[in-house]
């Protein structure tokens, strides 16, 4: 008789994904826009996302340890949190604030609630609205592209030029598509982030459901509001909260009619937001809003289990 | 079409195409008196006793049990404990082989002059059980509860885990004796309809089998369906759902919507036990995985696997887990004495792997809920199992769960969903009795 070792439960087989890929993969779709931030805001954006990639790594490995959780930042998710906040932060923001943005999304966001999979915000997302309300002046202050240099003019954003009605020439579609505008650090370029997105929607690593619904409730508000549809789509940093802000797995709706309703929320309130707040930009409290109603949601669309239909009802309705 | 499911690499071609091997006269048998759903068999001979092949070893404890025979000729060397794959323990009867091959006197008879009772119970005499891998008594199965009727009789083909290829080749050497044994469940519950299920490319083994039931028309009428490549499709919910589009009701029976389902095998072992009188002594499952040469056996019930393993040269070098059934809800066995039972479908050699993490966090990427053919929420289910939160379980319906392992399967963070489920049910059962 034989001992064998590695008792182990059912099922014996696995795909091969692991949440490291997953996180992983997300990295690398967010590269692009990373490296068009750099080309549009120069090295100062490359500072910005080290020291937030940096704080964040640093401030999970810590707080695993103070908690007495096993230590996994190898899984990529610290670097997912630290490159997504540092792509909504402004070009010119002093670095300590950037390391502080980077421990508040990793401590208070996420740790303190219990790591990753328990927290309720989009820790990226979090971290700014903490910093903007800390250093309202620094976090609204932008930069056109390509200046660099001491010297250099700030410059608003579309949206609040739109807003605010500023005097001044808009940037083109075009100009807006390719990322040629002012902006937080990675929002600009929506055909980099496309990139990233078609990446992440080959891989399956996030579906449709919520940048689809986000995006169109987006597009029809609009035009309610009789705005240029486009400008509104392309502006802002809607296509890098509905690709990769809002997709967010623990912070999103299980379902995939849960993320539906989600990404519709998100949609109206980010118009309502744009169109009567009192901030230019509506995307960051969006997603937070709606991230708080995701345990509800969830409860709303369990899928109907297997079963739960009388076969008298279902016969009838197949027959 | 099931929802949900999984869609692993299938291995199939590695043993399909070997013709069934016969290994029928191990050294000694193992029987355990509990390999069944139900109550265990009662031992009617004791240690010491010379029984033939096919002698009545134990009877069926009541209506929910099943009888065992002895597998071998030989001697009754033992009747006591020992340990079943799934670890629980059972009274066994061990045999040793006398080599003299001697079995009982087989009968030949028409099933068509029986009545149906009478099939019933020449099933109920043989020991059958579902051989698909739940060991469910198939005499029970056969006996419909008063106010019910059998409109449709599945048989399934499906043999939807990877690696396991005995049924599909058991249908096609034996074609006829299989669907002599769908006619026979036919008769036995009074229908006139038959489908026969098939997944996937199974290599033209549908223009095997369909002449044979051309031939049962119009008497019998039976349609076979070959179904996308799904698992886990050969599970009876699921396949009710595939052929029918019905939905057993959550804690009804197949029959409560007209249907039931019969594995292949299970379905031969019918035919021999109705026509030559001959009991459930017998097997075919599939060698597989890691070894050299993959194979389709037909063993001895009770055959210890390291006799078979001995018997196709099959080496295990410590590192190496061993399964029994196949490799998505069979058990990874402690060790190499522990028999084959009359469910075991799969012998499967796989190689050590990362095991699963008991702490990782779920990020709640939604890839267990669009795998569950069950349509449960098992991230939730899981989150409630970790709490230890029994009840909560209970109310995301942890009981409608079929253990098919698809959730565990995708999941990234490799959470061991399925052993956490099993535990819940397990405590939920332990509170009802208490
Ligand atoms: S919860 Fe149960 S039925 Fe659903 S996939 Fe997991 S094991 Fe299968
Ligand atoms: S597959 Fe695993 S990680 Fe994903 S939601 Fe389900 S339990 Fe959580």
């Amino acid at each position: 008789m034989e001992k064998l070792p590695l008792l182990s439960p059912a099922p014996h087989l696995h795909s091969s994904e692991t949440t490291g890929q997953v996180m992983w993969t997300v990295v690398l779709a967010l590269l692009p826009a990373a490296a068009g931030s750099i080309f549009f805001f120069g090295l100062r954006a490359l500072k910005i996302m080290a020291v937030t990639v940096v704080t964040c790594l640093v401030t999970e490995a810590a707080s695993q340890a103070v908690f007495h959780r096993p230590v996994r930042v190898k899984d990529g998710s610290a670097v997912v949190t630290g490159l997504l906040l540092s792509f909504v932060l402004p070009p010119r923001l002093p670095l300590w604030m950037a390391a502080l943005g980077g421990f508040s999304a990793i401590f208070l966001v996420k740790e303190l609630f219990g790591g990753l999979g328990y927290n309720i915000f989009n820790p990226a997302l979090a971290a700014r609205a903490i910093l903007l309300a800390s250093f309202p002046v620094e976090m609204t202050r932008f930069y056109p592209p390509f200046q660099t240099g001491v010297d250099a003019v700030s410059g608003a954003t579309p949206l609040t030029a739109v807003k605010e009605h500023l005097a001044g020439p808009l940037p083109s579609l075009k100009e807006m598509f390719l990322g040629v505008r002012a902006g937080c650090l990675g929002e600009t370029s929506v055909l980099l982030l496309l990139l990233g997105a078609a990446l992440l929607l080959a891989r399956r690593i996030i579906t449709w459901h919520i940048p689809l619904a986000y995006l169109a409730t987006v597009a029809v508000l609009s035009a309610i509001f009789r705005q240029n549809v486009a400008f509104q789509l392309l502006a802002g940093g809607l296509i890098l909260g509905a690709f990769f802000m809002a997709t967010d797995y623990v912070t999103s709706p299980l379902t995939s009619r849960g993320k539906l309703i989600f990404g519709i929320g998100c949609g109206i309130i980010t118009v309502l937001i744009r169109m009567q707040g009192g901030y230019p930009e509506g995307v960051c409290y969006a997603i937070l809003f709606m991230n708080m109603l995701v345990p509800m949601i969830d409860r709303l669309t369990y899928p109907v289990r297997y079963g739960a239909v009388l076969p008298e009802k279902k016969s009838s309705g197949q027959a | 079409m099931i929802s949900g499911g999984v869609h692993p690499l299938s291995f199939k071609r590695l043993s399909r195409n070997f013709p069934i091997q016969e290994f029928l006269q191990p050294e000694r048998v193992v029987l355990p008196l509990s390999q069944h759903t139900g109550a265990a068999a009662t031992p009617v001979v004791k240690k010491g006793d010379e029984v033939v092949q096919g002698q009545l070893i134990g009877q069926a404890n009541g209506f929910v049990s099943s009888c065992l025979h002895a597998s071998i000729s030989g001697r009754v060397s033992s009747v006591d404990y020992c340990y079943l794959p799934s670890g629980r323990r059972s009274l066994a009867i061990t045999i040793e082989n006398d080599g003299s091959n001697r079995r009982i006197e087989t009968i030949s008879r028409d099933w068509r002059s029986l009545a149906s009772e009478q099939l019933v119970e020449g099933v109920r005499q043989a020991g059958i059980v579902g051989m698909g891998g739940a060991a469910f008594p198939t005499h029970v199965k056969l006996s419909l509860p008063p106010g019910r009727r059998a409109e449709l009789v599945i048989l399934n083909g499906c043999e939807c885990e990877p690696f396991l290829t005995c049924d599909e080749r058991v249908l096609r050497e034996e074609t006829a004796g299989v669907v002599e044994g769908l006619q026979i469940i036919c008769r036995a519950v009074g229908t006139g309809k038959a489908t026969v299920a098939l997944e996937g490319d199974k290599d033209g083994l549908d223009e095997i089998v369909r002449p044979y039931l051309k031939k049962l028309e119009p008497e019998l009428k039976v349609e076979l369906k070959i179904l996308p490549e799904r698992y886990p499709q050969g599970s009876e919910k699921q396949l009710i759902e595939a052929v029918t589009g019905r939905q057993v009701p959550s804690g009804k029976l197949p029959i409560d919507v007209g249907c039931l389902v019969f594995n292949v095998q299970t379905a031969l072992a019918i035919k021999q036990a109705v026509t030559e009188g001959w009991p459930l002594v017998q097997r075919v499952l599939t060698l597989g995985g890691l070894v050299e040469k993959p194979s389709n056996l037909r063993v001895a019930i009770g055959t210890p696997v390291e006799a078979i393993l001995n018997f196709c040269q099959v080496k295990l070098d410590g590192r190496k887990r061993l399964v029994m059934g196949g490799p998505m809800m069979g058990q990874a066995l402690p060790e190499t004495s522990l028999p084959v039972l009359k469910g075991t479908s799969g012998l499967l050699v796989l190689g050590p792997r990362e095991g699963f993490s008991e702490e990782a966090p779920c990020i709640r990427c939604g890839r267990c809920l669009q795998a569950c053919p069950m349509r449960l929420a098992p991230a939730e289910i899981g989150r409630q199992a970790r709490l230890g939160n029994w009840e909560g379980c209970r109310q995301l319906y942890v009981n409608d769960c079929i253990e098919c392992g698809c959730c565990a399967y995708v999941c990234p963070s490799r959470l061991p969903l399925v052993a956490w489920f099993k535990w819940a049910k397990a405590e939920l059962r332990e509170k009802k009795t208490a």
